[in-house]
């Protein structure tokens, strides 16, 4: 076993995505206290280009046709034989729509141990410690693998970005361009094509001003309630994923993990709860102000300003106010 | 087609979770238990491809509780025909891992064409079943779906990736597949039907025997420290109306109409 610590880089229409960066950064921190390298591994087709803005000691490029689209069997067979062959110390992996295919199944094909949900990981005395977040966010478990090696799935946003990108006037990790590593026949998965998302009508995350919608909306009669004051405000209607999962708006207007991400001016959240995935979402936003009839909801903890009155009497009243003052 | 959904329960999450006394675990005698909402989203998913292509579909869950019967009932009210538990010295809080195992051992005999369970659960520290479970069948696994069409002895499957984009996968049978959510919200089961059910179901028990792992071990559990907190306004809806228009319009954040 080396002591490196691979990051398992994801793209997505042609991009590297922000988690590869924030899992890269941790990387080199825990690649140092651990004497190991930090080693991306990114696979893909004629997609070498990408490797250079990965901040990893090197990066491990696999490239083959297979490979061009993220396909769970293939790029399961490809980590599993490179984990295999490398043995690395830690495997990190983004608790993503991509890396929740492989993490859990790398842990029994490989024998490893798998810690998930992870926000925060260290070094102590040559231990690896992770920090996981469980029970909808409510619960935080600290944890130390078994063995020596294991792998990591870490949450969007845990760690920073910046501290993975090569900046400019830094050197480019080396690239070790290799082919796949076991043979990708006769796979039983086919990728067959990219499907965008109807009713792109609005962008959400262009968007100054959201009357973002949570279960509280009770159904989809009382939305245009929220469509209303949005339009007093010249803002757009969003929703969390229930509302989304429910049909009553299309997925273009969701924000959180499965969602969008966005950074308006104004976030009203109005009956939604504050689950991690969706507080991923938009807890950069400027100013957040959360309506829930909940005290407790943890929407409170990232909001400015709350109340716990009822959605569906302040839409209508607020809409009012809104005029009123435009009008003045 | 034969369709088994692994389901699991979980803590209650509307619920107070209170930490046990060592700090290492939570205080699971404190706690309810409820079907994970991402496996009600797989079971009713498996009666939509049953209802469109036959079959029989099988719920089946580790008794961790003592108490999984009453999940099984309510399971079978929502259409699954027949309702499995693997019974052993489980206690709650059991790890992904020896739970996917358990489940392995007693549906490989089974031969499933099928497989759907939830993409995810609140207590999945040590990851997530539906993707052990596939490894330990060696069949393939699509995970964070939210639609399956069977044609051909093949599953269409739609797997969701951030802001709505979708991929489409064809694959070949038997697939484990990971449900994000059913392509119509969970259909609903009167209690009267689950009281009716609880009288006359038969639910049939396999004994299980543990050999996996979680592989790490927690050594402090604990309960966040929220960062900051909002500033909490009082009074009727006018009035926090009244409040947000005066904050917006202090930060200049109203549009004023022509």
């Amino acid at each position: 076993m080396s002591n490196d610590i691979f990051v398992l880089a994801e793209h997505f229409k042609g991009k590297v995505t922000d988690i590869t960066y924030e899992m890269a950064g941790k990387a080199r921190q825990l690649a140092t206290a651990l004497g190991g390298q930090a080693v991306g591994v990114l696979l893909g087709s004629d997609m070498a280009a990408l490797a250079t803005s990965i901040g990893a000691d090197r990066v491990l490029y696999v490239d083959d046709p297979a490979l061009a689209h993220f396909n769970p069997e293939a790029y399961g067979r490809v980590v599993q034989a490179l984990i295999q062959k490398h043995s690395p110390r830690v495997v990190m992996i983004g608790s993503t729509s991509m890396g929740m295919d492989l993490a859990a199944w790398l842990s029994i094909t490989t024998g490893l141990p798998l810690i998930a949900y992870v926000n925060g990981l260290a070094v102590e005395n040559g231990t690896l410690v992770a920090t996981s977040q469980i029970y909808g966010g409510k619960i935080q478990a600290e944890a130390v693998p078994d063995g020596e090696a294991c792998i990591v799935s870490c949450l969007a946003g845990a760690f920073p970005a910046d501290a993975g990108r090569v900046e400019a006037g830094q050197t480019a990790p080396a690239v070790e361009t290799i082919p796949a590593p076991v043979s990708l026949d006769n796979l039983k998965v086919g990728f067959v094509k990219w499907i965008e998302p109807a009713g792109g009508d609005v962008d959400i995350t262009q968007q100054a001003i959201l009357v973002s919608i949570g279960r509280g909306i009770g159904g989809a009669e009382n939305i245009e309630l929220a469509e209303e004051l949005a339009a007093a405000l010249g803002g757009a209607v969003s929703a969390s994923r229930p509302v989304t999962d429910a049909g009553w708006l299309p997925k273009t207007r969701q924000v959180g993990k499965s969602g969008l991400t966005v950074k308006p001016k104004v976030y009203l959240a109005l009956g939604i709860s504050g689950a991690p995935e969706h507080l991923e979402g938009m807890r950069n936003s400027e100013l957040i102000i959360a309506i829930n009839t909940d005290p407790k909801a943890p929407i409170f903890d990232v909001a400015h300003y709350g109340a716990t009155c009822d959605m569906l009497d302040l839409m209508p009243a607020l809409t009012e106010a809104v005029r009123a003052r435009q009008a003045a | 087609m034969n369709i088994i959904v692994p389901i699991k329960q979980v803590p209650n999450l509307t619920d107070e979770l209170e930490i046990n006394d060592e700090g290492t675990d939570l205080a699971h005698d404190m706690l309810q238990y409820v079907l994970n909402e991402f496996d009600e989203h797989a079971l009713e998913e498996a009666v939509l491809i049953k209802e469109s292509v036959g079959g029989t579909v099988t719920v089946i869950g580790v008794d961790t509780t003592g108490e999984l019967d009453g999940i099984l009932h309510l399971a079978l009210a929502k259409g699954a025909d027949k309702a499995m538990k693997i019974t052993g010295d489980f206690t709650p809080g059991t790890p992904s891992h020896v739970q996917a195992q358990l489940i392995a051992d007693a549906i490989r005999p089974m031969a499933p064409d099928i497989v759907l369970t939830g993409v995810q659960a609140a207590d999945d520290r040590d990851g997530q079943i539906g993707p052990m479970l596939a490894a330990y069948l060696n069949i393939p696994y699509v995970g964070v779906v939210t639609g399956v069409s069977i044609s051909n002895g093949k599953a269409v499957v739609h797997k969701e990736y951030a802001g709505g984009v979708m991929a489409e996968f064809i694959v070949t049978l038997p697939m484990v597949v990971g449900v994000q959510a059913a392509h119509q919200p969970p259909r609903y089961a009167p209690v009267s039907k689950i009281r009716q059910i609880a009288k006359t179901a038969r639910i049939e028990e396999i004994a299980g025997a543990e050999t996996a792992q979680a592989g790490s071990t927690v050594r402090r559990m604990f309960k966040p420290e929220a960062a900051g907190h909002a500033e909490m306004w009082d009074g009727s809806p006018d009035e926090i109306a009244e409040k947000i228009a005066d904050l917006l319009a202090e930060k200049g954040l109203l549009k004023r109409t022509a």
